[in-house]
């Protein structure tokens, strides 16, 4: 049970960041930390106490395995987590070059 | 100090990224092929590959690596891969619906050539996830503020 | 055991890596989360998930450094800092409220519901020929979901390339 608690703070730690900082990168930072923390939450779930990983091996039946099903889904999800982070780095690239400042504030005032 | 034809890093970090590149690529080849039998599959191994082509980067320079694989190259490659994944996919409807494992036999287990599709959509994720990375690392690093 | 400190390791970089205030090392204690997660995923019995996230982390790592490195950053302060604080918090406060509702109904950490997973496991190797199951989920049983992840990559890729790209803009002089 102490592990979930763990990550639902990790997860407060990175909803912190994304809220209260004002500077892109921070925020950049922030969004991985929530994605960490989610994926870290399904695989903890799909864990079997003194299980084994699931790949078959030769001449042995394996009966305890942990949940294959939470760790196919989080395989997507962090290759999706990449691409998205590549996405908001280049908008912020953008930005700095348009306005000058990485600060969230700055940038909407200079709108119009 | 720096001779201006020089581009890159050092002659130490280009000597060891001569020797270890192809290393690199050998490895995300095999983790790609490899996929169905052990720990891996097209995602670590896409990433693999597109980062040994963004470690020649690193090391000498935009120019030597966009010789090896340009942009627009990198873009084509992205493309095939995923039309290449969705006519396995349409391929299906032989066998009834779509993503139907339309080989008879599969194979013994344990074999590298084993599983129907599901090596050839290794292959296709690979290289969809590769040059799609490397894509969007070469135009960040080739993105210059005025 | 080993779980336990590595997940408050993990906990301790992050608190690092947002109070920070220089934002390169900030990247880096945030490339330390990554790592440990990686670590983490080994200890979970997910090898295919540890090679992932530590390939994807050490790219992540790189795109990260370009966004940041050469920009000599003007120093920000905090204005108006009772209302962001209040609402964070707010958002904060619902969140645990929310989990503390949904935490006894988990399952017990370590004993899994295998409801849908136990006949991927049973019928995997007959079905697919595959011996790696996630391998064969991912790639035979729920395939929708690969489609929709590289329609999702895709997307990104042409959403960068756009975004950076330099022709066709007229009126920007």
């Amino acid at each position: 049970m102490i592990e979930y608690i763990l990550c639902f703070i990790l997860f407060c730690i990175g909803l912190y960041c994304v809220l209260r900082k004002r500077n892109i990168i921070k925020i950049v930072i922030g969004l991985g930390i929530v994605e960490y923390a989610v994926n870290l939450f399904f695989v903890l779930i799909g864990f079997r106490m003194h299980g084994r990983a699931p790949i078959l091996a030769k001449d042995q039946t394996i009966s305890n395995m942990v949940d294959p099903l939470p760790q196919a889904l989080v395989l997507t999800s962090i290759v999706i987590g990449l691409a998205v982070t590549a996405l908001i780095v280049a908008i912020a690239i953008r930005l700095y070059e348009k306005y000058g400042t990485f600060d969230i504030t700055k940038i909407r005032r200079l709108r119009g | 100090m720096k001779n201006k034809k020089e581009v890159g890093m050092t002659l130490i970090v280009k000597t060891i990224t001569r020797l270890t590149v192809g290393l690199i690529l050998l490895y995300g080849i095999y983790i790609v092929l490899h996929g169905h039998v052990s720990p891996g599959g097209g995602f670590a191994g896409g990433v693999i590959i597109a980062l040994s082509f963004i470690h020649l980067m690193l090391a000498f320079g935009k120019e030597a690596a966009l010789k090896k694989l340009s942009q627009a190259a990198s873009s084509i490659l992205e493309s095939l891969g995923a039309l290449m994944f969705l006519s396995i996919a349409l391929l299906g409807f032989l066998g009834g619906y779509f993503f139907f494992n339309f080989f008879l036999h599969k194979g013994t287990p344990f074999a590298l050539f084993s599983a129907g599709i599901i090596p050839l959509c290794n292959i296709a994720i690979s290289l969809k996830v590769g040059a799609g990375l490397f894509a969007i690392f070469a135009v960040l690093i080739l993105f210059k503020s005025r | 055991m080993e779980l336990k400190l590595l997940l408050l390791f993990m906990v301790l970089a992050a608190i690092a890596a947002v109070q920070i205030k220089d934002l390169l090392s900030s990247v880096i204690a945030v490339g330390a989360v990554g790592l440990g997660l990686s670590l983490a995923f080994l200890i979970l019995k997910a090898p295919d998930l540890a090679i992932t996230q530590l390939v994807v982390e050490i790219l992540c790592l790189i795109i990260l450094i370009r966004a940041t490195i050469n920009k000599d950053l003007p120093l920000v302060r905090d204005g108006r800092w009772f209302f962001n604080t209040a609402s964070t918090l707010l958002f904060i406060a619902l969140f645990l409220i929310f989990a503390y509702f949904a935490l006894p109904e988990l399952p017990r950490f370590g004993q899994p519901i295998m409801r849908v997973a136990q006949e991927y496991i049973d019928k995997g190797l007959v079905k697919t020929g595959a011996t790696n199951i996630v391998a064969a989920i991912i790639l035979d049983f729920r395939s929708y979901d690969t489609l929709g992840e590289a329609t999702i990559l895709f997307t990104a890729v042409m959403g960068v390339l756009a975004v950076i790209r330099r022709v066709g803009r007229i009126n920007e002089k």
